[in-house]
């Protein structure tokens, strides 16, 4: 799966190659029932990795603090659950993606006037002032304790989460086919190629007369929004809240994952969390205490060797593949 | 004297103590072929940057199609007709050619923001871009990415991104910049045959370049206009070849 960069010649049509991450995921379903939960927790991270890949990969804005529209997200819809009693999941999610929105729009405004390691530090600063709101605020959010309690009703009415995660992992799975169908009718759109126009030459956009600012603003909502919907999706499938999803431990490590998979291909969002996320798995059952190790290797090897992530590789060796005859 | 469509009023320049354009009167009469000359440092590309609303003036006023643009932003200036090249390549270096100045074209008709549609879709936008790479020689490069293409057919792609925004007033900062002698005629032959109705403004220091198209001539030193006149009075003038030549070549 070569990168995805849409473009005025480019063809919109999705290939057949596309529809295998969605083949595997119902392969999935039915070949491991007893990974269910880990399963969904991967397809979670896909989106939430699919909302960054927008802004890092395709609109050129570095972060370390997207887990700040993430948490929110998961605060949120943990908080109507808990709280508030509004027990229905699409409320919840629509609830998160809002919030995630709402704070996306606001925080982006004053922080995308600034560029390089002054905006990567703002963004650590609001994840960093989000994680101390949410430790301080106890009887909303349980604090340290985290925020239990949360009643997810069955969605729509039909279908109830159930203790083998089955219901969990085919919810998220539809939510990140919405997401990830979004997000690709956005790299193929006109606003999608001014945002690569942006990110390989702002200058130039400015010449061309593009509002770059305001485009950034509104790919950062976007992008918050859907990082916000992956955050409620985490609330409802563990159905307890913690503040580490607020911290800057978890924006790095989906920053990591989105590296390894490959920035700026869409797919990348899908090979990142699930490598990581099985390696870290697998890792922490043989060497619980060194796990990190392991993927800290992983990091080095892709980020020395193969630029372009795992899927970065696998162009290079279809590449290759063709030029012989 | 004809309308001007680009004017400045005592635009002046300061870093610190630093003076580096000082009350610049300038005309730039419509369908003008105009050039800005001057030695390293004169404040040419400040002064193309202050007119385009890269820097700010410190004081002084623009005034484009007689509309005073002085306090205006970049983007809106693009809009009113306001487009530039630069003097180093300034591309989207991984993207097509096509893609290239598709995105100018794409934002002058107003489509750029579009979510719901591919960008495929807009034929319109792709169509205009393809004739107007006809036009430069360049059609048969369209789908190769800026970064494989030769240096002198980069500056050409410079020049077709700005006529994407379908300017009045069109500044060439430095088109023929890096490009072999060869190869700058064919720039000049392309600058020769831009719509009549653009008033041009070209900053170059090829002077064979500059005394085959520029209709009049402005020499900028030290921030200050030092003249202005037609080629043939610009050359003969003796402070200007003290400018370039020194004093004892005069």
């Amino acid at each position: 799966m070569s990168a995805h960069a849409g473009g005025y010649s480019a063809d919109p049509r999705i290939r057949w190659i596309e529809s295998l991450p969605w083949i595997v995921a119902i392969a999935a379903f039915f070949a491991l029932p007893e990974y269910l939960s880990l399963g969904a927790r991967i397809l979670i991270y896909i989106l939430y990795a699919l909302s960054l890949d927008l802004i890092v990969g395709y609109a050129g804005i570095i972060t370390l603090g997207h887990s700040a529209y993430f948490g929110l997200g998961a605060y949120v819809a943990g908080i109507l659950a808990a709280k508030a009693g509004i027990g229905d999941p699409m409320v919840q999610l629509a609830a998160a993606a809002a919030a995630g929105a709402l704070l996306g729009i606001s925080t982006g405004a004053i922080i995308l006037r600034t560029r390089a390691l002054t905006l990567l530090m703002l963004t650590l600063a609001i994840t960093s002032v989000l994680l101390e709101i949410a430790n301080k605020a106890t009887a909303l959010t349980g604090g340290a304790d985290g925020l239990s309690g949360v009643v997810v009703a069955p969605v729509l009415g039909l279908f109830k989460f159930d203790i083998f995660g089955k219901t969990a992992y085919l919810y998220c799975l539809l939510v990140l086919l919405l997401g990830w169908w979004l997000v690709r009718k956005l790299i193929y759109s006109p606003f999608g190629t001014s945002l690569t126009g942006v990110r390989e030459n702002s200058l130039r956009m400015h010449a061309i007369g593009a509002p770059v600012y305001w485009r950034l603003v509104l790919v950062y909502t976007l992008s918050a929004t859907i990082a916000g919907v992956a955050g409620g999706l985490i609330t409802q499938t563990n159905q307890f809240v913690g503040l580490n999803v607020l911290s800057f431990e978890s924006a790095g490590e989906l920053l990591v994952m989105l590296i390894l998979g490959g920035v700026g291909r869409i797919y990348g969002a899908f090979v990142g969390p699930v490598v990581y996320l099985i390696a870290q798995d697998l890792l922490a059952k043989q060497f619980p205490e060194y796990w990190y190790f392991g993927i800290g290797t992983m990091l080095v090897l892709v980020v020395m060797f193969a630029r372009g992530g795992i899927l970065g590789i696998l162009d290079g060796m279809l590449a290759n593949l063709r030029r012989k005859p | 004297m004809s309308a001007a469509v680009l004017e400045t009023r005592g635009l002046c320049k300061s870093f610190g103590a630093l003076t580096v354009a000082d009350n610049i009167a300038f005309r730039l009469e419509a369908g003008a072929r105009h050039a800005l000359i001057g030695p390293n440092g004169a404040g040419k590309t400040t002064f193309v940057n202050m007119l385009t609303g890269v820097l700010p003036p410190s004081s002084g006023h623009i005034v484009l199609s007689g509309e005073d643009i002085t306090a205006m932003g970049q983007a809106k200036r693009v809009k009113r007709g306001l487009g530039r090249t630069f003097q180093i390549n300034a591309l989207f270096r991984r993207l097509s050619v096509l893609d290239n100045v598709a995105l100018a074209v794409a934002e002058r008709r107003g489509v750029a923001q579009r979510m719901l549609q591919a960008a495929s879709a807009h034929g319109d936008v792709r169509d205009e871009s393809m004739e107007l790479l006809a036009t430069l020689g360049l059609a048969e490069d369209a789908s190769i990415r800026i970064l494989d293409l030769p240096y002198g057919k980069q500056r050409l792609v410079e020049i077709a991104i700005a006529l994407g925004l379908k300017p009045s007033v069109l500044l060439l900062d430095e088109p023929a910049a890096g490009v072999p002698s060869l190869e700058s005629h064919r720039i000049l032959r392309v600058l020769d045959r831009l719509p009549e109705h653009i008033a041009i403004l070209i900053i170059e220091h090829d002077m064979d370049l500059v005394f085959r198209f520029a209709q009049r001539i402005t020499v900028l030193v030290q921030g200050e206009v030092l003249v202005e006149g037609r080629p043939e009075e610009i050359a003969k003038d003796r402070r200007v070849h003290q400018v370039y030549l020194g004093e004892q070549h005069v």
